[in-house]
């Protein structure tokens, strides 16, 4: 029995419908990332287990209790926000103890926990200051501080790390995940980054159109995507998608006037049937391994630790990732080798995957 | 030419340097020197008189009062708009129907001015025209509302009108700041189990502080200078009772031909303003860019 339970909760503002009939189970101890472009629903549903926002329809349980009627402060569910809201007026130390405060914690249990958790945090010597003079880096901590004093059932983020710049994102990515190891509490992360969901989540809820489009592993979602969508969205750069036609044999299928072997994973279509054929850049070598696939080369972007390479397949653009210092010139026409052991087909019309 | 570029931005700004160093500092600085003379009528600056005029102005029962009034008006006029601007700001932002049109009713009074209050104010206070006839009309024949008219209660009528007129600005600064205040914070506030007054008094007044500054800042030199209000509307009377520093500076210098008493008491005034807001200033400021 999951641990959160989100049961066929749909959300509309006005006619607009956010969320279509959404069901996840989330186990205790997870680390359950929301990913999909703006606009897709996520942090509605994330704000709906908050409790900021009610549901049109649906049930929310957390332990087998429904939550979705209660007060936020009712559900034992602490939020860490993108913008870390942290409250301006008060020294870091008060914002920690804030959640304490309010529960009617006594002073002195309000002390010893805002030091154990500021000692877990590293952020003992910023206690006596005031939001405004921490970097953007410590604030996060001082948020993700304030969340944990309350030691909730369950933790939410909402993009926390979209406002930090690159490498302070990278670092306190590899440091929330740490502290998930450590705690072992179970987290439902949203995000519009596909890297930081593929590296920090325990699954990964895949959504967009107010739908969830797939959840699970990172694996699974990166080997098996379940859709066009999921499986362009995930990854960068992203899949390419060739149009092909379905051999008669059920083996193989044709890119323009190549033939290619199908990919064990790939259910048969039907002779003569348009797919679409996923390409991952990866795939792509020059090394022999493989089939062999002549492509007319583009464009060269040397990255540092690869290269990637604009192709033109049978008049549509791929791209492909080639490791650094690849010989290769722009405007040549070339053979390519790609391995096509997990390569999925999608359905032309519907964009579903079609697997064996 | 290129030098000339340079200097552009200076030059532009000049006039209005000129300006504001002629018409205030430089005035400030004659006001200061006069204080010293034996000006009566007109200035003069052949004759020196030393600090004797201050002793003049803290020594006159009229200052007594105008300091007295200038204590009660300043803390309650203060006060009471910050407190009904607060509150009106606050139950304004809660989503309520035609808040458009109950913000421009609170803002209106201060299109007024402080003449246009002090003479309306006066109508509906004094006891048989306004507020306290209409009443006894209407059958409540023991009402009673002459606070105009008695020396020790005449301020507070200063007082009631000047929180009229001032409120709705003070709403109107609060409301803005409340729009400004992150929902995320609220949000978070929610969560960790802040909820009705308690949201307010942690949380949203305390967000409030730059707005509480502006609004100190305008409403305290509002106070310090406020002349027409009580002219309009007790004319310093009954007697001197509603005397304000400003008040009393107009009698001494241009009634009763004391002008460097006047430009004493005038001196006093910016003192008191500096004593007043400098330090709150200063201790705002400090942490201010935090």
């Amino acid at each position: 029995m999951a641990q959160l339970n989100i049961d066929r909760v749909s959300k509309s503002f006005g006619k607009t419908e956010v969320l279509k009939e959404v069901s996840i189970g989330i186990e205790e101890g997870e680390f359950l990332v929301l990913v999909g472009p703006s606009g897709c629903g996520k942090s509605t549903l994330l704000n709906m287990i908050a409790g900021l926002l009610d549901p049109s329809s649906g049930e929310i349980r957390l332990d087998d209790a429904r939550i979705d009627d209660q007060e936020p402060k009712d559900r034992n569910i602490a939020m860490v926000f993108q913008s870390y809201a942290l409250y301006p007026s008060m020294t870091v130390e008060k914002n920690m103890a804030f959640p304490l405060r309010m529960a009617g914690v006594s002073k002195a249990d309000q002390k010893a926990k805002v030091n154990e958790v500021a000692t877990l945090l590293q952020i003992e010597h910023l206690l006596n200051r005031k939001p405004a003079a921490l970097s953007g880096g410590q604030r996060q901590r001082v948020a993700m501080g304030r969340a944990l004093v309350r030691d909730p059932k369950l933790f939410l983020f909402d993009e926390p790390l979209s406002n930090l710049d690159a490498k302070l994102r990278v670092d306190m990515r590899t440091e929330i995940k740490l502290l998930h190891q450590r705690l072992g509490k179970t987290i439902v992360y949203v995000t519009h980054d596909q890297v930081e969901a593929m590296t920090m989540a325990s699954r990964i809820a895949v959504m967009e159109g107010g739908l969830v489009q797939q959840l699970g592993t990172p694996a699974e979602i990166y080997d098996r995507p379940a859709n066009m969508f999921v499986a362009t969205f995930m990854g960068s750069p992203a899949m390419n998608l060739l149009p092909a036609i379905a051999g008669a044999d059920g083996k193989t299928i044709m890119v323009g006037d190549q033939t290619l072997p199908l990919s064990p994973i790939a259910a048969a279509p039907a002779k003569g049937q348009t797919v679409k054929l996923g390409l991952r850049p990866e795939w792509f070598n020059l090394t022999g391994e493989g089939s062999a696939i002549v492509a007319r080369v583009e464009l060269i972007e040397p990255t540092g630790p690869d290269v990637y390479v604009s192709l033109r397949i049978n008049g549509e653009r791929v791209m492909a990732r080639l490791p650094a210092g690849t010989e290769i010139d722009a405007g040549t026409e070339r053979t390519f080798h790609v391995t096509l052991d997990k390569a999925p087909i999608f359905d032309a019309d519907t964009g579903a995957a079609l697997y064996a | 030419m290129r030098k000339l570029r340079g200097l552009a931005p200076q030059l532009t700004l000049l006039p209005s340097l000129i300006l504001v160093a002629v018409t205030v500092y430089g005035f400030i600085a004659v006001t200061m020197v006069l204080s010293l003379t034996k000006s009566r009528m007109l200035p003069r600056f052949d004759r020196w008189e030393g600090f004797d005029n201050y002793a003049r102005v803290w020594n006159h029962p009229r200052w007594e009062v105008a300091m007295e009034n200038f204590a009660i008006f300043g803390i309650l006029y203060i006060g009471g708009t910050l407190f009904i601007g607060l509150l009106l700001a606050i139950f304004l932002d809660q989503k309520i129907r035609a808040e458009g049109a109950l913000r421009t009713i609170y803002l209106y009074p201060m299109a007024l001015s402080f003449i246009v209050t002090g003479v309306a104010w006066q109508w509906i206070m004094t006891p048989d025209l306004g507020l306290e006839r209409a009443f006894q009309i209407w059958g409540w024949d023991s009402f009673e509302f002459d606070w105009i008219t008695q020396s020790e209660m005449a301020i507070y009528c200063v007082v009631i009108a000047g929180v009229w007129q001032a409120s709705g600005f003070v709403m109107a600064l609060f409301l803005a700041a409340l729009r400004g205040i992150n929902p995320e914070i609220l949000a978070a506030a929610k969560m960790d189990g802040a909820s009705g007054p308690s949201m307010y008094w942690h949380v949203i007044v305390p967000a409030l502080r730059p707005a509480f500054l502006t609004a100190i800042v305008v409403q305290g030199h509002l106070a310090i200078k406020s002349y027409d209000l009580v002219v309009a509307l007790t004319g310093g009377g009954p007697g001197f009772s509603t005397e304000l520093p400003s008040t009393f500076m107009y009698e001494f210098t241009f009634s009763r031909n004391e002008m460097a008493v006047g430009a004493s008491s005038a001196v006093m005034m910016l003192v008191l303003v500096m004593i007043l807001i400098v330090p709150y200033l200063y201790s705002e400021l400090r942490d201010g860019d935090r």
